[in-house]
């Protein structure tokens, strides 16, 4: 079964990135190195930017379980944006060993 | 040459009669001035522990660590939909009532009873003791004088306070007149909740520091912004458009060109495309007017409002419509649990969902910065090196909040017998 909806199949390569939880998506950057993250949003980037259109037709409630996913796999390009964009590191400059956990977020 | 216009007195600091003498932070290096604080300001003021929508329907239930305050709570809403709180202990032998798996941690869930899991009495939502197991070994046991020990409880806009003093004034005039002034703000249509929690290696009054003055947010958060636009930042460097005091409560009104930006070539690629940021999505619901308490100078660049509300809640408004809290809970004279939630309003579609999750990360980030600059903060004065600190008129803020303190515990001291810890009253 694929893990998007059939327009974003060109996405399957980063399926491991579609998690439902922002302490996790944070966790995966922090795993990965500088060239993971920026081939992960040199790919997903540019279809996060043509998607605007079918995003705002997904309602929130009731979504697929594809959309789900979708959903999922943007919202860590959120977190991978911030290394590429802005840090040129995986971890936020002179964050150390402090962490600031997500508790409860919605789906 | 200032942007914005100050009271007559020519400072924020003067007009609100605080010193404008370096400052000193003996308040938040002390163990001694921790433990006099517990009872002088977290056992007499009332404390935020959450909202109503925790407490959907009859018999949903949550827990509250109050390490500050010397106890734990139970927020329960019960079979007649009252709020009610109690101490989380059982009569018995004082084993900690609601718990699961570990007894220093938070719960919530739903039930008709409280059962204690050390001999099994049993506990109405009202507090009632219900059942005692093997009563009949009990002497002359009088089960209506041994229910839970009730905690006062009150809510304000849908917030749940409690206060651990009996005699403590009620809760609504405590809120003062700026909380009167954020009465009707839709807090009830943005349930839409992100919480977040830290655990931080500094008191607790620096980090309200932190998040009472926006002075360093051009500097320590520079890259956060693209190259030219940080540069521009530091440059004008910060002024707030407002300040007021009513007692201890204390707020700060700021501008914010974000939402949506001027120039959009000046944020980041995530935020062109998504049409948000640190200050929300650029567009936000519509909530109808405003109450009067928010953007109080009704000054049109706003973007911003900071409410602290002593000792330890603080609101955010945000102009695109939402808001967050903050909430510092004390450990320690130099460490505290630091939890923040971001409301929203519920989004209608995958694309809002986006925008609100690049708001809450941004945040985050941000967040990462602070709470680490602060361990390195604490760490310094603590070795007592230097004990007088200058503050500025941009942290006006800073100043209330250690006099206030201070305040408290003196007034807490006059009013015991005997002669603990001497602090002076001035900051």
């Amino acid at each position: 079964m694929p893990t998007f909806p059939a327009a974003f199949a060109d996405l399957e390569p980063y399926a491991d990135w579609a998690l439902p939880s922002e302490g996790d998506r944070y966790a995966k950057r922090l795993d990965s190195s500088m060239d993971e993250l920026q081939a992960f949003y040199d790919a997903v980037f540019p279809r996060l930017a043509d998607s605007t259109t079918y995003l705002e037709g997904v309602p929130y409630e009731g979504m697929s379980e594809a959309d789900q996913r979708l959903l999922w796999l943007f919202s860590s390009l959120v977190t991978v944006s911030f290394p590429v964009e802005v840090w040129r590191q995986p971890r936020v400059p002179d964050s150390g060993a402090s962490s600031v956990d997500v508790v409860v977020e919605p789906h | 040459m200032p942007k914005f216009n100050k009271p007559d007195e020519g400072s924020w600091t003067e007009h609100f009669g605080l010193a404008t003498t370096p400052s000193s932070y003996d308040d938040s290096i002390s163990p001694d001035f921790y433990e006099l604080e517990r009872d002088a300001v977290f056992r007499k003021t009332w404390l935020n522990v959450g909202r109503v929508e925790q407490l959907p329907r009859n018999g949903t239930f949550f827990t509250k660590e109050l390490d500050a305050a010397r106890t734990a709570v139970i927020l329960v809403r019960d079979m007649a939909g009252e709020i009610r709180a109690f101490h989380n202990m059982c009569r018995h032998r004082g084993n900690k009532l609601v718990w699961n798996d570990y007894p220093r941690e938070e719960t919530s869930g739903v039930c008709r009873q409280f059962t204690c899991k050390y001999h099994g009495w049993r506990y109405g939502l009202e507090g009632d003791l219900n059942f005692v197991q093997q009563e009949q070994e009990f002497f002359d046991l009088d089960k209506a004088a041994f229910g839970l020990v009730p905690v006062k409880v009150d809510v304000w806009e849908g917030f749940i306070f409690v206060n651990l003093d009996p005699e403590a004034p009620p809760l609504r005039e405590s809120m003062g007149r700026l909380g009167a002034g954020l009465e009707g703000y839709r807090f009830d249509l943005m349930t839409q909740k992100h919480t977040y929690r830290a655990e931080i290696g500094a008191n607790w009054k620096l980090f309200i520091d932190a998040f009472m003055e926006f002075y360093h947010a051009p500097v320590l958060h520079a890259k956060q912004a693209t190259e030219e636009e940080s540069r521009k930042l530091q440059g004008y460097g910060y002024e707030a458009l407002h300040y007021d005091v009513d007692g201890s409560h204390a707020m700060v009104s700021s501008w914010g060109g974000m939402s949506p930006p001027k120039d959009e070539s000046m944020v980041k690629p995530i935020e062109r495309v998504l049409r948000s940021g640190l200050f929300g999505p650029w567009e936000g619901p519509d909530v109808g007017e405003l109450p009067p308490g928010v953007n109080p100078s009704r000054h049109p660049a706003w973007g911003i409002d900071s409410f602290l509300f002593f000792p330890n809640f603080m609101l955010l408004l945000w102009k695109p419509n939402w808001y967050l809290t903050y909430h510092y809970w004390p450990t320690s004279y130099n460490t505290h649990i630091f939890e923040t939630s971001l409301y929203f309003a519920p989004p209608q579609n995958a694309f809002e969902r986006l925008q609100q999750e690049l708001a809450v990360v941004t945040f985050k980030e941000y967040a990462l910065q602070d709470g680490n600059t602060l361990e390195a903060t604490q760490s310094m004065i603590e070795t007592r090196t230097v004990t007088e600190f200058p503050l500025c008129d941009q942290e006006v803020m800073l100043r209330h909040l250690h006099t206030v303190t201070k305040q408290h515990v003196a007034a807490h001291q006059q009013a015991q017998p005997g002669t603990p810890v001497r602090v002076s009253a001035a900051s």
